[in-house]
């Protein structure tokens, strides 16, 4: 791919062919998240939050302030049992697909961005169903595919042909690619996908400006809406998350758990799940912690995701160490992925991935390794919790 | 007293009958310990979730059931009649039998099922043979369109799924109770054996435990528990039956026979 020039567009202003929803909810969201004062919060009012069933915006925001900080054991205790009351100790499995590392978006943080060389490549149809079928063999029944943002090299056909061969193997498919307009994920929900998932990143627009250089990714409003598009699409499921370290990490998980409740009050029949990945070192960001945010931050924005959601799906990612991630699944996450691959191909065996991989993965522990780790924290391992209707 | 074996006590649902009041919801258990829930619960019949259920699968539910249960799958998951009618035919054709429960949730943050859904598919599933169960929101009319609908009981919420609330909702349970001619099975938000020994107190046929019991420190002997609680509310319910038979008749009147019947 050649060298895309920063085009300096306003990041407010859909490009053509965007689809628009009529919607006030970016407005809230950024109103709402924005000049939290996050020292006013004291003990008490995080002692308060967690004496309730249902968190209020304030309750939320003194569960992620420094305030919060000395309560984790007690946040981790209410969540445990939250979760617990919802879930049960089932913890659900899978694993991410990436389908094609081709970008047309420049990230400044990102592996894939268009203005790295590293080894782009793109699964033909034989390979991704070699690939499904090595991943299904080991018991999993839920993929995520997913795909850089490149319309011209894996245009909607080609991920909804991968949704179709995904069928095949998987009794759930998610998505993990590039927002598209309503129509575009009523297709790929057609062809066998249910799920939504969508990073914004950081809901600072001023922040995403300067991260966000070039592409359709610029877009702050259009990546926002994505999640409802998607449910208009008649996806069942949409998922939300910001990369924590990139802003400030307490006001872009206030925005996420906003943006999350607001659509899930918007759309009750949704299925509501959330991430919370850390910016962990790459190529663009060196360091041992490039975003400054600790494990015991990442663990306090997940007690506070799961506190003010007790419904949704929290995912602990693969950027996390094992042992992390053992805990964090005991605590308040519900779904963890397994023999993960961040590359294009490689679940072969092969010694090189075909193409080369989006950041480094701390838990590149197998799917049996995971499964028996779930089993022998005394939790329940489910491969799949949904039908594709 | 009554017991759980007694051929006059017997709930009969569709073709079967049970001698358990006591249905085990399965959603949120360790696999391996459902057998042991099962056998201290006296279950005879338990709920399967499709959405979990795959034959040949890694783990798969169906394997730890043990012989004899019913297993009464449910259409959760479903968002529609439509999606609760596909599920349902799904089960039948896995070989999980004609009994399904009829679970349409209309939100996802509270799983509170969607009424008017529910009585469509009770409809469409009983014209095609299903012995259905249909979870719901304890409304009077509602229950009588499930009547009219074809169900064979009705399946009241005490409280939102997974509170263990217990019997928010018992004001309307006993209104569905007294006027409504099928069993009514109270599911969802019981969680403690006291809130299932007072539903069944109240007359209701069945009480049906998930999360109470699969939370528990000791899930086999909460199952029990639940069992023994079961058992109780029955037997007291039963026992109260002389009395409501009397207010019927009302023979004497000890409190007014002073009065002269014809005169001054």
């Amino acid at each position: 791919m050649g060298q895309i020039t920063a085009n300096k567009k306003n990041p407010m202003v859909y490009l053509p062919g965007m689809e628009v929803l009529e919607s006030n909810m970016l407005e809230q969201v950024l109103t709402l998240s924005a000049g939290i004062d996050w020292e006013k919060y004291e003990a008490a009012d995080v002692e308060q939050a967690l004496r309730q069933e249902r968190l209020t915006l304030a309750d939320f925001k003194a569960l992620l302030s420094p305030a919060a900080e000395p309560f984790l054991e007690d946040m981790a205790s209410v969540a445990q049992r939250r979760t617990c009351d919802f879930f049960g100790n089932s913890i659900y499995m899978f694993t991410p697909l990436y389908l094609a590392n081709y970008c047309e978006n420049h990230c400044v943080y990102c592996g894939f961005n268009c203005q790295t060389a590293i080894k782009r490549a793109r699964l033909n149809e034989a390979e991704i169903e070699r690939e499904m079928q090595t991943i299904a063999a080991t018991g999993l029944e839920e993929i995520l595919l997913l795909t850089g943002e490149s319309p011209s090299m894996s245009d909607v056909s080609y991920i909804g042909r991968a949704c179709q061969l995904a069928r095949k193997y998987f009794r759930v498919i998610g998505l993990e690619v590039y927002p598209m307009n309503s129509d575009e994920y009523a297709y790929l929900h057609r062809c066998g996908a249910d799920y939504v998932t969508v990073f914004q990143e950081t809901y600072n627009p001023e922040i995403y400006e300067k991260l966000h250089l070039a592409g359709r990714k610029r877009i702050f409003p259009y990546r926002f809406y994505a999640q409802e598009r998607a449910l208009k699409g008649g996806m069942r499921g949409v998922g939300f998350g910001a990369l924590l370290g990139l802003g400030d990490f307490r006001q872009d998980a206030f925005a996420t758990g906003l943006h999350a409740q607001l659509l899930h009050k918007k759309r009750p029949q949704a299925e509501i799940a959330l991430s919370c990945p850390r910016l962990r070192p790459t190529l663009y960001q060196p360091g041992e912690n490039p975003g400054g945010v600790s494990e015991a931050q990442l663990l306090q924005v997940l007690l506070a995701y799961r506190l003010f959601l007790p419904m949704a799906n929290i995912t602990v990612s693969t950027r996390e160490r094992a042992s992390v991630r053992d805990q964090f699944v005991r605590l308040g996450a519900t779904k963890i992925s397994a023999g993960v691959c961040v590359g294009i191909g490689g679940h072969n065996g092969e010694a090189e991935s075909k193409g080369d991989e989006q950041f480094s993965i701390a838990d590149p522990r197998s799917v049996s390794a995971v499964y028996e780790a779930l089993q022998g924290g005394g939790l329940q391992p489910v491969m799949s919790d949904s039908l594709y209707l | 007293m009554n017991t759980e074996k007694s051929s006059r006590d017997m709930m009969r649902l569709g073709n079967k009958e049970f001698s358990s009041r006591f249905i085990l919801g399965s959603g949120k258990y360790s696999l391996d310990l459902i057998t042991a829930a099962v056998r201290q619960g006296g279950a005879e019949m338990i709920t399967l979730a499709l959405r979990r259920a795959n034959a040949g699968g890694k783990e798969n539910i169906l394997d730890y059931l043990p012989p004899g249960i019913t297993i009464l799958p449910n259409t959760s998951g479903a968002r529609d009649a439509q999606e609760a009618v596909r599920i349902a035919r799904l089960a039948r054709a896995m070989g999980c039998g004609d009994f399904i429960k009829v679970e349409v949730i209309a939100d996802t943050r509270f799983l509170l099922p969607d009424n008017r859904e529910t009585v469509k598919a009770t409809e469409l599933l009983a014209a095609e043979g299903f012995v259905v169960l249909p979870y719901m929101y304890p409304d009077l009319q509602t229950a009588r369109e499930l009547v009219d609908a074809g169900a064979a009981a009705v399946m009241p919420l005490g409280a939102p799924i997974g509170s263990n609330k217990g019997l928010c909702t018992k004001e309307f349970i006993q209104l569905l109770i007294d006027e409504i001619e099928l069993p009514v099975i109270v599911d969802a938000g019981i969680g403690r054996p006291s809130q299932a020994c007072e539903a069944m107190e109240m007359g209701a046929a069945a009480v049906m435990v998930n999360t109470a019991i699969a939370t528990a420190t000791d899930v086999p002997a909460m199952a029990g528990a639940f069992r023994a609680a079961v058992l109780a509310g029955r037997s007291a319910y039963l026992a109260k039956l002389g009395r409501v038979l009397d207010r019927g008749a009302a023979a004497s009147s000890p409190l007014t026979g002073f009065l002269h019947t014809e005169g001054v």
